[in-house]
């Protein structure tokens, strides 16, 4: 009966994941993951990125897209373990595995930016 | 469903064909679709490596320095790289499909769809110039 | 493109064999024939024993949906020239038991489709002496692709959900219901909810789309689906804020 209840509430969160995810992280991996390391633009400077992350909004926003991100991407694997490699018969360690997974990175996430400050 | 069937499900001279653990070869849209959900992986990585980001500049410049170092080294980049293209794709097929889920109404009559998605690519060229402005510019 | 053409042809003859074979024969294939003319041909000329399911052979009562070379289609609206020299492969509809050679068993779908409630249904019947229900173009317009459904399962056999799940609920069964939910004169929402937001219900949707790129009739079932989770979820959200007294 829960099961049957939660279902819709993860599909809202996994959507609003979605669209956080695309907005934000395409650029974010563009950035951090090749411009900078390669070169073809300068990091932030310390000062200027600290400023930044600190900011009270900064932190909010990253802490929703980060939260946001990681159920959605918990809900698309789960689905992926269920119908690609046809493991439904496990579902409850699949659920566990992958939402488990969302919620202890996301209390990470929480505990790091609550931090900066 | 509370009607009963003339006959039960049990049908020993069905032919009954099981989907192969590989259906997801048989056709490319099948492989596009296992690739688009495959996304969540990187998705999942990547805000992994945000949060290291994030506790590297709390701990003070030379762990922030250590970070970029670190993200020069050839496995992180590489996977980087694929981290791109799979969160491109993941967003480029968000973008493309998410009209279907909202139909939005104005006086009575539906908006196109097209209207929608142009809204959607509207705000990812925002979210994209916000990024860039607060880490490059302002 | 020669005059003739070969089909590779599924048999399945349950009184003689455990497992399904090909039997190939050499059709004629002038330019204007489609796959059921070729069908026809071997029945009619070649081998009356091959069993199938045909009907209109004009693409509106979906009863000819067979697997062209790996793809679910009507064979009334597939011509043989779309495949150049051959051969083309004639297997019975995926996802679905084989009852004999290319005839499926299609009860399943039949009793998903009847599921849903796919009738008006209304809080209080109008009175004939009311008169009719009065219903905008743009009322209808809401509704009307969805209404276009044949049942021809096209887009149960390329829906990879359905042939892992078979208890999921299926793109047309949602489609149908969608059909229904967005009629101005039907008040059976909250009904058909209980049906769909079961465990076999909308939520095994993984919105693959292939269930909309196969449709003949342009239905677009992937896109019901996908909207009406959005109704059913935010609908969901309100039943926790708003005790269902006092909506």
């Amino acid at each position: 009966m829960a099961r049957r209840s939660l279902e819709p509430v993860l599909w809202l969160l996994f959507s609003a994941g979605g669209v956080a995810s695309a907005l934000f992280v395409p650029i974010l991996v563009l950035l951090f993951g090749l411009a900078f390391p390669l070169g073809w633009l300068s990091p932030p400077s310390y000062e200027h990125l600290y400023g930044v992350l600190r900011h009270p909004l900064t932190r909010l926003v990253l802490f929703a897209v980060c939260t946001l991100s990681l159920i959605h991407g918990a809900h698309r694997f789960r689905f992926t373990l269920y119908d690609g490699l046809q493991i439904k018969h496990l579902n409850e360690l699949i659920n566990l595995f992958c939402y488990g997974g969302a919620i202890v990175l996301s209390i990470w996430a929480g505990y790091l930016l609550w931090r900066l400050s | 469903m509370s009607e009963r069937p003339a006959y039960t499900e049990y049908h020993p001279r069905w032919l009954r064909r099981q989907p192969s653990t590989y259906w997801w070869l048989e056709r490319r849209a099948y492989l596009s679709f296992i690739t688009r959900e495959l996304s969540s992986i990187f998705i999942a990585w990547f805000v992994v490596y945000l949060l290291l980001l994030v506790r590297a500049v709390s701990r003070g410049d030379s762990s922030y320095q250590e970070f970029l170092a670190w993200s020069r080294h050839p496995v992180v980049l590489v996977l980087n790289v694929v981290t791109l293209l799979f969160v491109v794709f993941h967003a480029v097929t968000w973008f493309k499909l998410a009209p279907k889920a909202m139909v939005v109404h104005l006086r009575g009559k539906q908006l196109p769809a097209a209207l929608i998605s142009a809204s959607n690519y509207g705000a990812w060229v925002a979210a994209t110039a916000l990024v860039l402005w607060l880490l490059l510019g302002g | 493109m020669g005059d003739k053409i070969t089909l590779q042809v599924t048999r399945y003859r349950p009184e003689e064999e455990s497992s399904a074979t090909v039997q190939e024969y050499e059709v004629p294939c002038p330019k204007d024939w489609v796959v059921l003319d070729g069908l026809n041909y071997i029945k009619d000329r070649l081998d009356g024993s091959l069993t199938y399911r045909w009907s209109c052979r004009m693409g509106i009562c979906g009863s000819c949906g067979m697997t062209v070379n790996g793809e679910p289609k009507l064979t009334c609206e597939t011509f043989l020239s779309e495949y150049g020299h051959g051969p083309v492969k004639v297997e019975p509809l995926r996802n679905f038991p084989v009852i004999r050679d290319l005839v499926v068993e299609i009860g399943d779908f039949m009793r998903k489709l009847v599921s849903v409630k796919p009738w008006i249904i209304r809080n209080k019947e109008k009175l004939l002496s009311d008169g009719e229900y009065l219903q905008t173009p743009d009322e209808l317009d809401e509704y009307k692709q969805f209404g276009m459904c044949i049942n021809c399962m096209l887009c149960y056999s390329a829906c990879p959900i359905y042939g892992l799940e078979p208890g999921f609920i299926g793109p047309a069964a949602i489609a149908l219901a969608q059909r229904y939910n967005l009629d101005s004169r039907d008040e059976g929402s909250a009904e058909r909810l209980e049906v769909l937001s079961e465990h076999d219900g909308i939520w095994g949707c993984t919105f693959v789309g292939e269930c909309t790129e196969v449709c003949p009739k342009h239905v677009d079932p992937a896109g019901a689906i996908q909207r009406y989770k959005l109704t059913a979820a935010l609908d969901n959200l309100k039943s926790f804020v708003i005790p269902k007294s006092a909506r």
